[in-house]
Parts: structure tokens; sequence; C-alpha cells
């Protein structure tokens, strides 16, 4: 991938990159560099996605949430979730693109999203596992791009973290409920865990090395941690609360080192990370299909909203 | 907690509790069936907000339902180990979603008789569930406020939208009757104050839908050869329900020992 764009002076570039060095924050009717604009859109657009496709695992345990109270909580925080991409869809707007055309491109399965929700929820602690380790994997990274140079996305991640750390609170409660609980829910949780411990590890991102995006971000201070920094970060501060609950994180090679004071652990399926990217997951058929349906049924739906507001929109102007 | 209430009040008042919350959790769940797959990101947001409402609103009732009976059952118990038969909602509310106008249609009706019957309930002499309805009320009016306006939308929208959703109001019209039935429950518990005048709650409901359906250049259908359903109140139940229960009930019943 080329960092200059034709359009962009080497001038303007040095300048730009002076302002990052500076760290100012870049909005939107600020000159930027080409590269800088796509990244942007690719990364909030991806981001968005997820939080919309991430509605689907979670909304499969909706109708049999076991409490009133439980089935609250998920319903506020899916609910949330949609709020997030409503907020993200804004936030990539700023940069000059529009939201249909953003979620076109996902549902012709141009547009990546989180490859973490190509995975089922399968038992009722899938709910609280997600909270815990997806919710807590996504703040990792989005406490680092609330530091990020562009304005309104590092805004909109300040607003959207706050949530997160409530939803993550609450899956985590909610396993340390079922933990107390009698040995089928602790099943539960074990099992739940041992499936999505190694996915959320790959919310990171490949390892630094194969990150063809990375140098770049890093540099324009899109991003301000590499992914194995965050993945470590993140695995840092998980182990400790599997041990407080009294669940096994299913990977032998997990040790504390106690000079890096990081924990090490073993090694990450990469295989079955660019499989699920790639289309391949077990989930990835039925949630874009999901998504497609809901689109396609509700088409009629903003079709009459719009012929509505035409038909009054001289009446409430004369109004 | 237990309330001083004579042995008829308080029969009385357990079921009527219950059908206020059966209606509201059933209709709830339905909408909850939505969430991720409304026809807008803002739509479907606004629908999980609806069924977040409605089962709040149910959690507080069956609460107040369970403290009047005063045989320690929580609203967890009353919500996921009741039996369909024990059921009180209505028939409106137990139908599968359907289409996105179906669902907007079913909510306007029932908006249309809850905010109204709300209204009327903040001034029930059973103070605990006045304070129930002043909470809700607020809510009742910003669901009638949207669903009323989704109606007009859909209904002076595009020709297919007009007839989708025209569809939707006749098949939904022989369910609206039931809102409004009365019987020995009811009448004990209007005589004490507690319950409201569901004839006037009837009477505010036409003066709602029925100008309203006109304004979306709507027509309610003719009642004439049509079949009111009734008795949902003491347990005719359409087959819908079961299916509904046994989804939502699954955990509680596989695991009666756990706590979630
Ligand atoms: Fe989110
Ligand atoms: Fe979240």
């Amino acid at each position: 991938m080329t960092v200059v764009n034709d359009s962009d002076t080497p001038e303007q570039l040095e300048a730009f990159q002076a302002r990052i060095d500076a760290g100012e924050t870049i909005e939107p009717k600020d000159w930027m560099p080409a590269q800088y604009r796509k990244q942007l859109v690719r990364m909030i657009s991806q981001h968005a996605h997820s939080e919309i496709v991430g509605m689907l695992p979670e909304g499969n345990w909706l109708t049999r949430a076991p409490s009133l109270r439980r089935k609250k909580i998920l319903l506020a925080k899916i609910q949330d979730e949609g709020g997030h991409g409503l907020y993200l869809y804004c936030a990539a707007e700023t940069l000059g693109v529009d939201r249909t055309e953003l979620i076109d491109q996902l549902h012709a399965g141009k547009a990546k999203y989180s490859q973490i929700f190509n995975y089922p929820s399968l038992n009722w602690a899938d709910i609280g596992v997600i909270g815990w380790l997806v919710d807590g994997a996504a703040i990792v990274n989005q406490t680092m791009l609330a530091k990020t140079s562009y304005g309104p996305y590092s805004r909109a991640m300040i607003r959207i973290c706050k949530e997160e750390n409530f939803h993550k609170k609450q899956g985590y409660e909610l396993l340390a409920q079922m933990m107390e609980g009698t040995k089928d829910q602790q099943a539960m949780v074990q099992d739940a865990v041992n499936r999505w411990w190694w996915p959320s590890l790959m919310m990171f991102g490949p390892s630094d090395k194969d990150s063809p995006n990375s140098k770049v971000l890093l540099k324009w201070k899109v991003k301000r941690k590499t992914n194995d920094e965050l993945r470590q970060r993140f695995i840092n501060m998980t182990v400790p609360q599997a041990n407080a609950i009294g669940v096994k994180l299913p990977d032998p090679d997990l040790q504390f080192d106690e000079k890096t004071k990081n924990w090490n652990f073993g090694e990450i399926n990469w295989d079955e990370f660019w499989a699920v990217v790639k289309g391949h997951g077990p989930c990835n058929v039925e949630r874009l299909e999901a998504r497609r349906a809901a689109h396609d049924e509700g088409r009629w739906v903003r079709e009459a909203a719009e012929a509505y507001a035409e038909k009054h929109s001289g009446i409430k102007k004369a109004a | 907690m237990s309330y001083d209430l004579d042995q008829q009040t308080q029969t009385a008042l357990f079921q009527y509790l219950l059908r206020l919350a059966d209606d509201r959790l059933i209709l709830g769940h339905r909408l909850s069936e939505w969430c991720g797959h409304g026809p807008i990101l803002e739509e479907d947001i606004a629908l999980s907000n609806f069924a977040l409402d409605f089962i709040g609103q149910a959690e507080a009732l069956l609460r107040l339902a369970g403290e009047v009976e005063d045989k320690g059952r929580s609203e967890d118990d009353l919500a996921y180990k009741r039996d369909w038969q024990d059921y009180h909602c209505c028939q409106l509310v137990e139908r599968p979603k359907g289409d996105f106008g179906f669902t907007m249609a079913r909510q306007f009706f029932f908006d249309a008789y809850d905010f109204p019957m709300w209204e009327a309930l903040t001034t029930s002499s059973f103070e605990p569930l006045a304070a129930i309805a002043s909470k809700s009320v607020k809510e009742a009016k910003y669901h009638l406020r949207h669903s009323g306006e989704w109606v007009l939308r859909l209904g002076d929208g595009t020709k297919e939208s007009h007839d989708r959703i025209q569809t939707s109001v006749d098949s939904l019209w022989r369910y609206t009757g039931e809102l409004f039935e009365t019987d020995a429950v009811h009448d004990h518990l209007f005589s004490q104050g507690i319950a409201i005048c569901l004839s006037g709650i009837e009477k505010e409901w036409k003066e709602i839908v029925l100008p309203h359906l006109t304004r979306a250049t709507l027509t309610p259908p003719s009642e004439e050869g049509m079949v009111m359903v009734s008795g949902t109140r003491y347990g005719a139940h359409s087959e819908h329900l079961g299916h509904l229960l046994t989804e939502m009930q699954v955990l509680p019943r596989a695991f009666p020992d756990a706590k979630w």
C-alpha cells in the first residue's frame, strides 16, 4: 500500500505530520491526506458494522433470558450497541461517506466487521462471557482509540467506552453469580469461556508483523499502540479476573513472567483467524443473512417513511 | 410485605395485577424479537426501548402481585414458573410479531388503550398501583405518539405500505374488544376505587383510534359478521402463548434450583 496519494503534495504531508507530532487533533474540515481519510473510513465503518452485527449473537438469548432483571440488562446492552453503531456511522459521515453506502458495502460482503461476532452464542453464560471478554477486549482497544488523532472518532470512543465498561461489569457479575451457583451453571460458564477465550484474543488483530496497516496508523496517531501491546494488556487484566471467579482459561501455557510482569500465553491459531475473517467462520453466513434480511424486509418501511415525509413536507413548512 | 385487604379484594387484586403484568410481559417479549432486526437502526433502538419499558412495567406489576398474594412468590417466580393456563394476557399481545406494519398497528391499538388506562390508574385507591401508573403513564404517552406516527407514515406512505398496514388493521381488529371486557374481578375492584372504568377507556380508545386511522387514510373493518375474540382473561389463549412461554421459561424450568 502506498501512503502518498498523487494529490497530496510532500509539503502538505509534512505539515500534516507536524500537526500530528505536535499532538493536535484533526477535525473534519481540516486538510488531511487521502490515505488518512481512507484508513479512518475503513476503521470507523468496520467498528460501526461490528456494533450492529454484534447485536445478533446476544439477541439470540433475549427471549430466553432467565430472569426479568437479566432480560432488561441484556435488552439495554444490545440497545446501547445499536446506539454505538449509530454514533460511529455519524463519525464516519464526517469524512464524506454516507451511512447507506457503508451499509450497502456490509451487505455486499465487501466490508469487514469484528471476526468475533461470527462465533455462535450457545448457552446463557455466553452472554456473560461476551460482556466480560468481548466488551472487555473492545474497551482496551477503544481506550487507546479515545486518544486517536481524529477528533470525531476520539469523541465517539470516549462516550462509547463508558457504556462498554458498564457492559463488561454486568457480564462479569453475571458470570460471578453463575460460578457461585449450581454445578450446571458452573459448567456453562466454563464451556462459554473455553469457546470465547481464543477468539477474544484474536479481536486485537494479527500480530504486528502481519498487520499491514499498523505502521502508518501509528505514524498518524490514529492508533497509539500496536495490536500485540493491546492484546498483552488485555490478557494481563483478564487472568486475575478469571482466577477471582474460579474459571479456567483454556491455555496451558499461560504463565506469569516475573521479569516482564506479563502473562505469557500460548500460540494463537492464526489460520482460524484468517478463515473467519475470510468468511468461513461458524456464523459468517447467518450473520450477514440476518442483516440483509432485516434490510430487505425493511425496504417498504423506509420507502413509506420517505414518501410520507415528502408528501407532508409542504404542510410542515406552511405550518 | 402484606397489605391490609379483605379476602375478596386480595384475590381480585392479585388477578387484576396479573392481567396488567402479563399483557406487558408478552408484548415486551414480542417487541424484543425485533432487536437487531429492525427496518432502520433508529427504529431497532426504539423498539428495544419499548420492550424495555414494558418488561420493566411487568416486573413492577408482578412484584406487586406477589406481595398482594403474600405467598412468597417473586416477580421471577410469577413470570417463569407459571403455566400458560395461569397467564391472563389478551390475545392481541400474543400474536406473532408479523411484519413491521403488523407490529406497529398492534402497538398503536395497545398504546391507545394503555395510555388512558395508566392515566386513570394514577388515581387508583391502591397506592402502590397508582405509583406504578404515575411512572408508566409517561412511557405510555411516548409509545402512543411513536406508534401513532408510524401508523400515519405507513398508512399514508406508499401504496404497498398502505395495503400492508390496512391488512394488519383488519386482522387485528377482532382482538381489540377484549381489552375492555369486564368481569366480577374487575367490577369488584372498580367498586373499591382500585380499578378503572373500562367502558370509559373504551370510549377514549375509540376517540384516539378512529380519527387517527382516518388521518392515516385507513379504515377500521366492518364489525358486521366479525366474531370478536373474548375470554382470554379466564385463560382462553391462542396457540402462540405456549410456544412463547416454552422459549421464555426454558432456563428456570430446566434448572429449577439455579439463581440467575
Ligand atoms: Fe459497543
Ligand atoms: Fe458493549
